[in-house]
């Protein structure tokens, strides 16, 4: 019998990544994503991981993507300015299609910024911050048991779109302690990298049907060329414009057209709503709490709370839009995903932003009170 | 010889480097060394940075990782301490290493991972056409020093050994039996070792330094270098301006992967008694 006992954020972390088979991580230690690497430095000389703690964020990055090429699934954790100085290998686990996890504890920005208070600051920097057309995906997870399982989404995602999968916890979630149970039957599968077929000739970039070639370890006798120029279907530097054409919009495609199964979100009572809030993250749960408080007094608001933040399924949230009084996107930035939303929503919705950025939490209250403007 | 470079080479040369260029001596000797080292292709690593030296890690039948601007050792780092049997070769340009890298550099010295370092210097940015890196000689013209580089240069050697690498030789694209064993000894040495190879640029290094031609730069570098058991003999006086090549230091130290280990059979020792 599992007993539910008390959990932080990080630890929940850090106990998905070896649910979810991930046996190798490096860091650096930032404010405030340290725990987690405190907690892989005690768990894997236990437990037959490899934990180092790198000279910088750039390492250590670089060491997760050497280790996962030699067949370990691996993942680093950091925060704002950490996450600024891993982009650029970010951009090549995109290239060379390397499966690797970062975690983004984000913390109140730009620059060095409020390390200790949190921050939803870093959704477009998890999009767009490497250089170059590039896919990705991204979660967000709103209480310690969904860190947890989404820690395994996140790596099972890594292993079977070959991608970096960016796990973006907030500084609330990540230091928050609460209940912590996780059954047997709430355990995704887990997902391993797809091996090359013993007895056929092994391409390593094979352009195939399914967009995703088959990736062997290091060690495993397919010897191959991993490089961040772009490459042919051998591996090997492109120029040619067709072959970039076609591999650039191949590493896209295999995220994009799978929009609908990556998308992952709850709904509440999405469909019969006048005014939709939607909020990921720590601030979903002040979503859920204003949306109980106005429903109580007779106001009719519904919740979508993305777990998924990359890649959107458009039409998902254009449909979920569609004729509401109001969409509002409460969130710890000068909205970020606000626009993002106000693209998928009918042009005659509108979509109100609930900015803030002074380091604290947008609370119920401050929600409420927008949803009663937006209806005078 | 055909056979060994048939062996270690992939079949997609010829490769990118400009006539006179060092670059394909030192992945001549290198293969020649492999192939006397006697290791298993699928058991080895070639990992290399950015510039013109990194792409020979293209040319290598091995599992390569061409990876990003002076992140070498990182990856390799990686790499390493996920199969730690493994055999891994480094392969640097001196931007790379040392301006980029220079702080993975000093680290990966540091931890003693046992893996080779091959810093190949030509003096210069090559791909970027010349400009003068922290190996670049004081006073050298440059893309980006047009009058002469008034930045002092390093000694990567010397930085080597101060970060605490265990194995520290330099070489040359010159002397290449000599290359061949350093790579060698290299390899059999237990621990981070890291080697040096003065190396030939002449499009951007030599033509604005006086050595247009190949053999000028190829010259130059036979008259500098004088190898340790001679330069040992030497007074300090008939030594200066001279590089010393051959084995500079060795010295035993716990390599990382060693201590991670001795580490983790300590903690189940502790746990079942």
């Amino acid at each position: 019998m599992v007993e539910a006992r008390l959990v932080q954020g990080n630890e929940a972390c850090a106990l998905g990544a070896i649910a979810a088979g991930a046996t190798f991580y490096a860091g650096y230690p930032i404010t405030p994503s340290t725990e987690i690497a405190e907690q892989m430095s005690a768990l894997y000389p236990k437990k037959d991981g490899k934990f180092i703690q790198m000279e910088d964020e750039i390492a250590s990055i670089g060491a997760i993507i050497g280790a996962s090429c030699a067949g370990a699934k691996a993942f680093t954790a950091t925060s704002g300015p950490g996450f600024s100085l891993m982009q650029e290998l970010i951009g090549y686990a995109a290239m060379t299609e390397v499966p690797i996890v970062i975690v983004d504890v984000m913390r109140a920005g730009p620059s060095t910024g409020l390390p200790t208070l949190s921050s939803q600051g870093d959704i477009q920097q998890a999009r767009w911050g490497t250089h170059g057309d590039h896919s990705i995906i991204a979660l967000a997870p709103a209480s310690v048991e969904e860190t947890y399982l989404m820690t395994i989404d996140a790596f099972n995602f890594a292993e079977k779109y070959r991608t970096p999968v960016i796990l973006l916890l907030d500084e609330i979630i990540g230091h928050l302690k609460e209940r912590f149970l996780i059954t047997p039957d709430m355990m995704p599968p887990i997902i391993n990298r797809q091996k090359p077929q013993a007895g056929q000739e092994f391409v390593p970039y094979k352009n195939t049907q399914e967009l995703i070639p088959a990736l062997p370890d290091f060690g495993e006798g397919s010897r191959y060329h991993v490089t961040g120029l772009t490459h042919n279907e051998q591996g090997f530097y492109s120029s040619k414009p067709e072959i970039v054409e076609s591999f650039i919009n191949r590493i896209n495609a295999k995220i994009e057209d799978n929009s609908e199964e990556i998308f992952r979100c709850n709904g509440y009572n999405v469909e019969d709503c006048e005014v939709l809030l939607i909020a990921y993250g720590s601030i979903s749960r002040s979503a859920e709490e204003a949306m109980n408080n106005l429903r109580r007094e007779g106001i009719n608001v519904g919740l979508l709370r993305p777990q998924t933040i990359w890649p959107l399924n458009e039409a998902l949230i254009g449909d979920a839009c569609c004729g509401k009084k109001a969409v509002i996107i409460p969130e710890m930035n000068l909205g970020q995903y606000a626009r993002e939303i106000e693209r998928c929503a009918p042009d005659d919705v509108p979509v109100v932003s609930l900015p803030k950025v002074d380091g604290t939490m947008i609370f119920p209250s401050e929600i409420e009170e927008l949803v009663r403007e937006v209806l005078k | 010889m055909r056979e060994v470079y048939q062996k270690i080479f992939r079949d997609n040369l010829p490769h990118i480097w400009c006539a006179g260029c060092g670059n394909g001596i030192v992945m001549s000797a290198f293969a020649r060394a492999y192939d006397k080292l006697g290791l298993d292709k699928d058991k080895t690593v070639g990992v290399s940075g950015i510039g013109c030296s990194s792409r020979i890690t293209g040319y290598l039948d091995l599992n390569t990782l061409h990876t990003a601007h002076g992140r070498a050792l990182p990856f390799a780092t990686g790499v390493k301490m996920t199969r730690p049997e493994f055999a891994v070769f480094v392969f640097m340009g001196d931007g790379d290493c040392a301006a980029i890298g220079g702080n993975h550099f000093i680290h990966a010295c540091r931890r003693n991972m046992d893996m080779t370092a091959i810093i190949i210097n030509n003096y210069i940015y090559g791909m970027t056409g010349g400009q003068f890196s922290p190996l670049t000689p004081f006073g050298s013209k440059a893309s980006t020093a047009p009058y002469g580089s008034v930045d002092r240069n390093f000694d990567i050697c010397s930085l080597a050994i101060g970060a605490g690498a265990t194995f520290v030789a330099r070489g040359d694209v010159y002397h290449t039996k000599q290359l061949e064993k350093l790579i060698i000894e290299a390899h059999e040495h237990k621990g981070f070792s890291v080697i040096e190879v003065l190396s030939t640029c002449p499009i951007s290094y030599g033509r604005r330094n006086k050595m247009p031609k190949p053999m000028d730069l190829m010259n130059y570098i036979k008259d500098v270098t004088i190898a340790k058991e001679r330069a040992d003999k030497m007074t300090a006086e008939e030594i200066a301006g001279k590089i010393v090549t051959g084995v500079l230091h060795q010295s035993a130290a716990v390599e990382y992967n060693e201590a991670y280990m001795a580490m983790v059979e300590k903690l189940e020792v502790g746990k079942n008694g």
